[in-house]
């Protein structure tokens, strides 16, 4: 398996190993080095506000969340365990209803101990973001804790 | 039941994300609770388990969201500007609690920290900060 396989098998598991991810039909769309654009299908499960059909915040928070922790992912050589310590959002504008949400994340720097990530929501193109996000993530953020057992979705490479 | 609680209880009901997180709300006087029942839907990391971090921060900005609508007066829903989430502990497989703080409503602005916590208040597990449109 080459590196780059290992690393799909790490992205494509952030959306179908986590089952929140799943619920919400969260889809890596595209990878390239430390960036990930990911894809939330319109659902009526998401709806903040009823009157108008737009979808909540809290959507646009978990999918900004998530798609910032698949970009640390593949910046990084090796699987680690990884938390998300900060997450800043400023919301542009309402996600247009019936229409799927994109948002797209880049990993710009990884020190040994902690990941920074910008990102952006969308939902027709970047350059008119619905919400853009600023998170920094912790590293190996078990280490030190018992560990249940080994991360399902990462056959990757043993530290 | 008080028209705080009439509002707080109907505002939930009426958003499908609320329904879809099972999120509830108790209110005793102007002091209300969010609370956020585990389950499955919600889980982010199935390996530790964790409770999924974006959830986190949904769950605390409904929270701002509903205590701005026990404080009631608004017309409309208020709308986010931004927000900022700090996480603290990863959420375990427990119940979740929040309770928010209004700290200024003006007239287009409101300002509310929000503090999530599940088995002990004095040991929160996440928190957030956000700014939102308010009247108009």
């Amino acid at each position: 398996m080459s590196d780059n396989d290992i690393k799909t098998n790490i992205a494509q598991g952030m959306s179908q190993g986590s089952p929140h991810a799943r619920e919400m039909g969260f889809e890596l769309v595209s990878m390239e080095g430390g960036a990930a654009t990911m894809m939330a299908p319109y659902k009526e499960i998401m709806v903040g506000d009823p009157d108008t059909g737009v979808i909540a915040g809290g959507v646009v928070t978990t999918l900004l969340d998530h798609c910032c922790g698949s970009a640390v992912h593949l910046a990084m050589t090796e699987f680690k365990i990884i938390a998300t310590l900060d997450l800043r959002i400023d919301y542009m504008r309402a996600a247009t209803p019936h229409k799927p949400i994109y948002a797209r994340a880049e990993c710009y720097k990884v020190t040994r101990s902690v990941a920074f990530v910008r990102a952006v929501a969308y939902d027709e193109s970047p350059d008119d973001p619905v919400a853009a996000a600023q998170a920094a993530f912790m590293l190996d953020s078990s280490a030190g804790k018992p560990f249940l057992g080994a991360p399902k979705m990462a056959k990757g490479p043993a530290k | 039941m008080s028209d705080a609680n009439d509002r707080l209880q109907a505002m939930l009901e009426r958003i499908p994300y609320a329904r879809f997180l099972g999120v509830r709300a108790e209110l005793a006087g102007d002091e209300m609770t969010m609370i956020l029942p585990f389950g499955q839907h919600i889980i982010g990391n199935p390996v530790l388990p964790a409770i999924h971090g974006g959830v986190l921060g949904a769950f605390m900005e409904m929270t701002a969201l509903a205590q701005l609508s026990v404080k009631g007066g608004e017309e409309r829903q208020p709308r986010v500007i931004d927000v900022s989430v700090e996480y603290l502990r990863s959420g375990r497989s427990l119940t979740t609690y929040a309770r928010a703080d209004i700290k200024k409503v003006g007239r287009r602005i409101a300002n509310v920290h929000v503090e999530a916590w599940q088995e002990q208040r004095a040991q929160p597990i996440a928190a957030l900060r956000a700014h939102f449109l308010v009247g108009g």
